[in-house]
């Protein structure tokens, strides 16, 4: 045979190998064919293409295995047992951009299932080599390490150490400065993920100077970029009081506010999570906030909103008013609590419920003012179905009956306390007598209403131990009215009226 | 012997008898006793009750003077601490006030000034009226932009649209779909399309280069995104030994395909090409191939050669010029002389009504 024939079987060869990992890599995009390469052993077949000597096919291998990799976790398992990965990652280091891009993206699809696979990548080394690629002048291979990077990062502390240790953190915060926004997205979301977990690790994030820029970039306006920084931002301000302050001193104020108006749901929910986190440390941030308008922008946020989005918005409201009472008073003129008694009547969800009974709660605590603002809304009477209901979860009928507790024992409001005296259980029904009993006796027009109302007769109706707080409360109510009323109004008067007129000897002239 | 057993005898007796008359004489003797005792006793009693009522009278008088001294005693002890109760109170009542005063003072000026926190509320519900009335400012303004954004689209589908269906216009004799003469005034689609250019032929569309967008690069499936060499190496057994370079890249170093400057992928003599070809044009255009040549020079070079009409024999006829009637008056049919004004055609008298008023807009 001639050279030339011999030759031809050679590239015949050659033209079905690329043509192989070429449909496979493009099955692979497909996740009902998956499984059907699954069973047809393809991880075997794609683990040799990867040490081929043709760099296309190399990298077309390279994809292949990222997207089957990137489909569930036993495959990924797979690549792992394989032991594809220390190839991966020293061939990262020498080959073109396309062969980099294509591995980071094996790592990422491999380290984002659990933590043991992102161990076993930090075990072979990848970090280092990742954070190599961080400086390569192609923005897609900086994208592809930084999401690698950030999948990574985002299981655990002991993963985010070992990103920071190697050194990852000032080379995100220049990607954060690029001007691709993918590029910008990616990085804002690895820095979230490193700094979530801990507050040593906010602080290596912070000493990067990611705060200056991620500020800068809220103004942008691409909406998915924004719900990065927000995020990154509201990470790393969660943790201590330090941090907040920093974040707020880098002068967000009122510049987020803005994004609480934005179109995109999920913008608005981290805007509102970023505000929650800064304003539950110290009561100095809440008035910070109050002073902003911050309270006035996401109570508006909430009312625009619907379910989960609104969640971190309640949440902030219950922080602002648990520091002090001044600040729970600018939340009631701010007219947060009828929009808060909106959320409590119309969500299905009962974690979104309990949290705004346990804001109502905060707000209704502290004087007889604020819980008359609480009971105005006409509120109680739907915390108390919460708590009686027993379809609500046990967190929802706890946190329900602390906010019914609270604002019961300040609440001299007294046509929302009387619906209490007809329906509340005992425990309950202690307090709403206690409270009439310390209203009634200074207060004739109440005590008139009372009575026309048939509260006196309710009264009369309870059943008590005698000695009991609650048998001390009925006293005293009934020391406020004159006797023969009392004994108009107690139970079977009728009867013994009737027995008199049985036993009565009538005159007889 | 004899007396003595008498008296032994008698001694009973004697013995009774003794006492008897010693018991008569005893209950006389008791009676006495009893009466002198009674006497004494009383007597007695009397001295005793003397001596005591004087006693009580001296114990009462000593007694009266001690307890006046003690009670004199107490009572400077009481006026003592009446006293000093008394002032401790007006003490305690002065501290109170001065108390409550600085209180008052302190809470109000330090701790808690109602004045301030309504002012404060005050001020904090203008702020917050103030970033509300912000706040919806850029949500509409927003809006307005994409509002905006979105209509110029329309309008540019619109205008597009009309650009591409110009043929339908309506002309002055034949209206347009959409200048019905049944309408009174056109539809506006007509106005569009009579402000719209129509568009030019299609020019052969530049296929823009497949250009990957970095984020969908790992999703993306068409062939071009492969990073595929044109030429496949040969596939060799081994490298060569020594410091020579990868077969591959030098194998597309050689048959790289020539990509010459653009001064060279020209042909030489392509400016004069170009001139040929447009002069080649313009000839299609030409009457005939002289240069026209300007008056001036014209008439000295050639002599002026008559029309036809003007160098033949034959003359126009007078008729139709000059005269318009027969010279033979015996066939004329009437005496009269012709009208020199003629009524117009019907067919044009028509011209201009028969179709709407519609199409004429000025």
């Amino acid at each position: 045979m001639s050279q030339r024939q011999v030759l031809q079987v050679f590239e015949q060869y050659q033209k079905a190998r690329t043509q192989f990992v070429q449909m496979v890599a493009e099955l692979a995009t497909r996740p009902q064919n998956i499984e059907t390469l699954q069973n047809a052993g393809v991880m075997s077949l794609l683990r040799p293409l990867l040490l081929d000597v043709v760099p296309t096919i190399q990298q077309t291998a390279a994809l292949a295995l990222g997207r089957l990799a990137n489909y569930n976790d036993d495959l990924a398992e797979a690549v792992v047992k394989g032991n594809i990965l220390p190839q991966l990652v020293y061939s990262l280091a020498e080959q073109n951009r396309f062969y980099k891009k294509a591995a980071a993206f094996v790592l990422r699809a491999v380290g984002k299932h659990s933590p043991q696979l992102a161990q076993a990548i930090v075990d072979c080394g990848a970090l280092d080599t990742l954070v190599i690629c961080l400086e390569d002048f192609d923005p897609g291979v900086k994208e592809a390490a930084a999401w690698a990077l950030g999948y990574i990062a985002r299981h655990n502390a002991e993963l985010s150490q070992a990103v920071v240790d190697a050194g990852a953190v000032p080379l995100l915060v220049l990607c954060i400065q690029e001007p691709e926004i993918a590029l910008k997205r990616i990085a804002a979301s690895a820095l979230s993920d490193i700094a979530k977990h801990s507050p040593e690790l906010a602080q290596t994030v912070v000493d990067a100077g990611a705060i200056a820029h991620l500020a800068q970039m809220i103004l942008n306006p691409d909406a998915k970029l924004k719900r990065q920084v927000l995020s990154a931002l509201s990470q790393i301000a969660k943790h201590s009081v330090d941090l907040a302050e920093m974040v707020v001193e880098a002068e967000i104020f009122p510049v987020v506010l803005t994004c609480l108006k934005d179109k995109d749901e999920y913008v608005k929910k981290n805007a509102s999570t970023l505000i929650r986190e800064i304003a539950k440390h110290t009561p100095e941030l809440s008035q910070l906030i109050v002073n902003a308008g911050g309270v006035a922008a996401v109570i508006d946020c909430i009312g625009s909103c619907k379910g989960n989005i609104r969640l971190p918005g309640i949440m902030m409201l219950g922080y602002v008013a648990a520091h002090s009472e001044n600040l729970a008073m600018a939340v009631i003129i701010s007219k947060g609590v009828p929009q808060l008694s909106v959320c409590l009547s119309e969500e299905p969800e009962d974690h979104i419920k309990a949290a705004a009974a346990w804001a109502l709660g905060q707000i209704g605590r502290y004087t007889p003012e604020h819980a008359r603002a609480v009971a105005v809304t006409n509120t109680l009477p739907v915390l108390l179905s919460l708590y009686m209901s027993t379809e609500s979860s046990e967190d929802l009928q706890v946190k329900s009956k602390k906010a019914i507790k609270n604002i019961l024992q300040k609440c001299t409001y007294l046509p929302a306390l009387e619906p209490f005296l007809y329906d509340a259980p005992p425990n309950i029904l202690k307090h709403v007598v206690g409270q009439f009993s310390k209203v009634l006796p200074h207060d004739s027009k109440a005590r008139r209403l009372f009575v026309t109302s048939g509260g006196l007769k309710k009264v009369q109706e309870i059943k008590a131990e005698p000695g009991s707080l609650l048998q001390e409360y009925i006293n005293s109510i009934n020391n406020c009215y004159p006797e023969e009323i009392v004994r108009y109004y107690s139970p079977g008067y009728s009867d013994t009226l009737l027995q008199r007129v049985d036993s009565y000897q009538p005159l007889i002239n | 012997m004899a007396t003595l057993a008498r008296l032994q005898a008698r001694s009973a007796s004697v013995a009774r008898q003794y006492y008897y008359r010693n018991s008569v004489v005893d209950v006389f003797r008791k009676k006495e006793n009893d009466a002198a005792v009674k006497i004494q006793s009383w007597f007695r009693g009397c001295q005793v009750r003397a001596y005591i009522r004087y006693l009580h009278r001296a114990a009462t008088i000593i007694q009266k003077r001690w307890r006046g001294y003690l009670g004199r005693q107490h009572y400077q002890l009481i006026v003592k601490l009446a006293y000093y109760t008394m002032k401790m109170n007006l003490y305690n009542a002065m501290a109170v006030r001065i108390q409550r005063r600085w209180r008052g003072y302190k809470i109000r000026k330090y701790c808690f000034n109602y004045y301030y926190l309504k002012e404060y509320l005050k001020a904090v519900s203008e702020t917050n009226e103030a970033i509300r009335e912000a706040l919806e400012e850029f949500a509409d303004m927003k809006e307005r932009e994409e509002k905006k954004a979105a209509l110029e689209k329309e309008e540019k589908k619109r205008d597009y649209q009309a650009r591409k269906t110009h043929y339908l216009l309506s002309t002055k004799q034949i209206p347009g779909v959409y200048n019905s003469p049944f309408r009174k005034d056109p539809d506006p689609w007509e106005l569009r399309l009579q402000k719209a250019k129509p568009l030019t032929h299609r020019r052969p569309k530049v296929t823009p280069k497949h250009s990957v967008s970095l984020g969908n690069w790992l999703e993306c499936t068409s062939a071009r995104s492969f990073p595929g060499s044109a030429i496949l190496p040969p596939i060799d057994r081994k490298p060569c030994q020594g410091p020579f370079r990868n077969i591959a890249e030098v194998l597309e170093q050689r048959y790289k395909p020539l990509e010459p400057t653009l001064r060279g992928a020209e042909p030489i003599d392509g400016p004069k090409e170009a001139r040929a070809e447009f002069q080649r044009q313009e000839r299609t255009r030409n009457i005939h191939d002289d240069l026209f040549l300007p008056f001036s020079s014209y008439h000295k070079n050639k002599k002026h050669i008559p029309s036809m009409h003007l160098s033949s024999k034959y003359g126009p006829d007078s008729y139709g010029s000059q005269h318009f009637r027969e010279k033979n008056p015996k066939r004329w049919i009437c005496d009269k002389d012709f009208q020199t004004v003629l009524p117009s055609f019907d067919l044009f008298s028509k011209y201009g009504k028969l179709y709407s008023k519609a199409g004429q807009i000025v």
